[in-house]
């Protein structure tokens, strides 16, 4: 059966092709387990990267006017992309 | 005042931008020997969780000063100069206990506690607490340590919101020697890594607050270093483009401890509070 992993990026803007700051790894089929800080590097250099290596993106982040007086405000890492693929892999 | 001299500018201003300072041996290694024996003893009890009737329970608010003299290791570790004056430059003199706890991970665990900041969302611009991680024994990369993200403590966020991300490129693992001692702002993000050793690892964490307006109370001499806003503009690059706006809140934060309100760096601040038509105050 088919079985979803999640890639999921954090880049530098909205744009697909900008740095990697940030990464996430799911692995629905069990095969990998990753958790906070079990790397240095990204898996890919950009959400384009993971695209031409068989990522398929399932969500945009939304592209969102600051609150009123809160424009400086920081909080989470806006620019999230998430990626997924379907693997074959036994109940 | 204590002995040792108090942090520099060019050092609070490393804080303030990257929410963290590190103090590698600052503890002796037989000091620290006999705090690890002190907390492998049991004590002293901490607050977090304390039974309501307890006596610990009540220790949350009252001066630090005292509140450790039934284990003098951990009280003469306290008071090294050298620890007194990081705690008294950033938070002034006379400060608030807020809650300690020993955190001990156990040999071969394999699980990392996701990122994190610890308490509630915290809306204080500028007053902040600190917490000491003190590493008292070494403590290799396989062994963990805490890692931390430069630059995440100004970014509210409530705890484990944050859980769904697993690293950062400038993630950084607090692997260090013997009585070595992290600094953090209370924002910092950050999550216990894994100990992949045969021995137990043990952080003593200590949070304090600041009793009073924490401006200008480390040696300020160099205060007109220009290499100061060079060290409020680093770029830790994990957050992409934001880096103008932490640069911006660090600069905020900067005014708020220097009591400088016109303190700038490559004119960010100056130039967005520049509104002639409001009648606020034009650059110059």
């Amino acid at each position: 059966m088919l079985k979803q992993k999640l890639l999921i990026l954090y880049a530098a803007n909205s744009s697909l092709d900008s740095p990697i700051g940030a990464w996430s790894l799911y692995d629905g089929t069990g095969r990998e387990k990753h958790m906070a800080g079990d790397a240095d590097e990204p898996p890919y250099s950009s959400v384009l990267a993971a695209m031409r290596d068989g990522w398929r993106v399932i969500q945009l982040p939304q592209l969102r006017a600051p609150a009123a007086g809160a424009e400086h405000a920081t909080a989470f890492l806006e620019y999230e992309f998430v990626l997924e693929k379907m693997v074959e892999a036994d109940r | 005042m204590t002995a040792a001299r108090r942090l520099t500018s060019l050092q609070m201003a490393g804080f303030v931008a990257d929410g963290a300072l590190r103090f590698d041996g600052i503890v002796p290694r037989a000091l620290g020997d006999a705090a690890l024996a002190e907390l492998a003893g049991g004590g002293p009890p901490s607050p977090f969780g304390a039974d309501p009737a307890s006596p610990a329970a009540g220790w949350s608010g009252r001066p630090l000063a005292g509140l450790f003299r039934d284990w003098p290791a951990l009280t003469a570790v306290l008071e090294l100069p050298a620890v007194a004056a990081v705690i008294e430059s950033l938070l002034g003199p006379d400060p608030i206990y807020d809650h300690h706890y020993a955190h001990v991970i156990a040999a071969r665990n394999e699980w990392s506690q996701p990122w994190h900041a610890d308490a509630i969302l915290d809306p204080r611009r500028a007053a902040f607490d600190i917490q000491l991680c003190f590493f008292f024994h070494d403590t290799p990369r396989d062994m963990g340590g805490t890692m931390y993200l430069p630059g995440s403590h100004l970014r509210r966020v409530n705890e484990f919101a944050i859980a769904r991300y697993q690293n950062f490129t400038a993630q950084e693992a607090m692997a260090c020697p013997a009585g070595s001692l992290l600094v953090c702002h209370h924002g910092i993000w950050h999550c216990g890594q894994p100990n992949r050793t045969d021995r137990s690892r043990t952080m003593f964490k200590l949070r304090l607050n600041p009793r009073v307006a924490q401006r200008l109370v480390w040696d300020t001499a160099d205060l007109r270093d220009l290499r100061i806003g060079k060290v409020l503009s680093r770029d830790h690059g994990w957050y992409g483009h934001e880096v103008r706006l932490e640069i911006a809140n660090r600069i905020r934060l900067w005014r708020d401890l220097t009591g400088d309100a016109r303190y700038d760096v490559d004119f960010w601040l100056t130039r967005i509070e520049n509104d002639p038509l409001a009648g606020t105050s034009k650059p110059g």
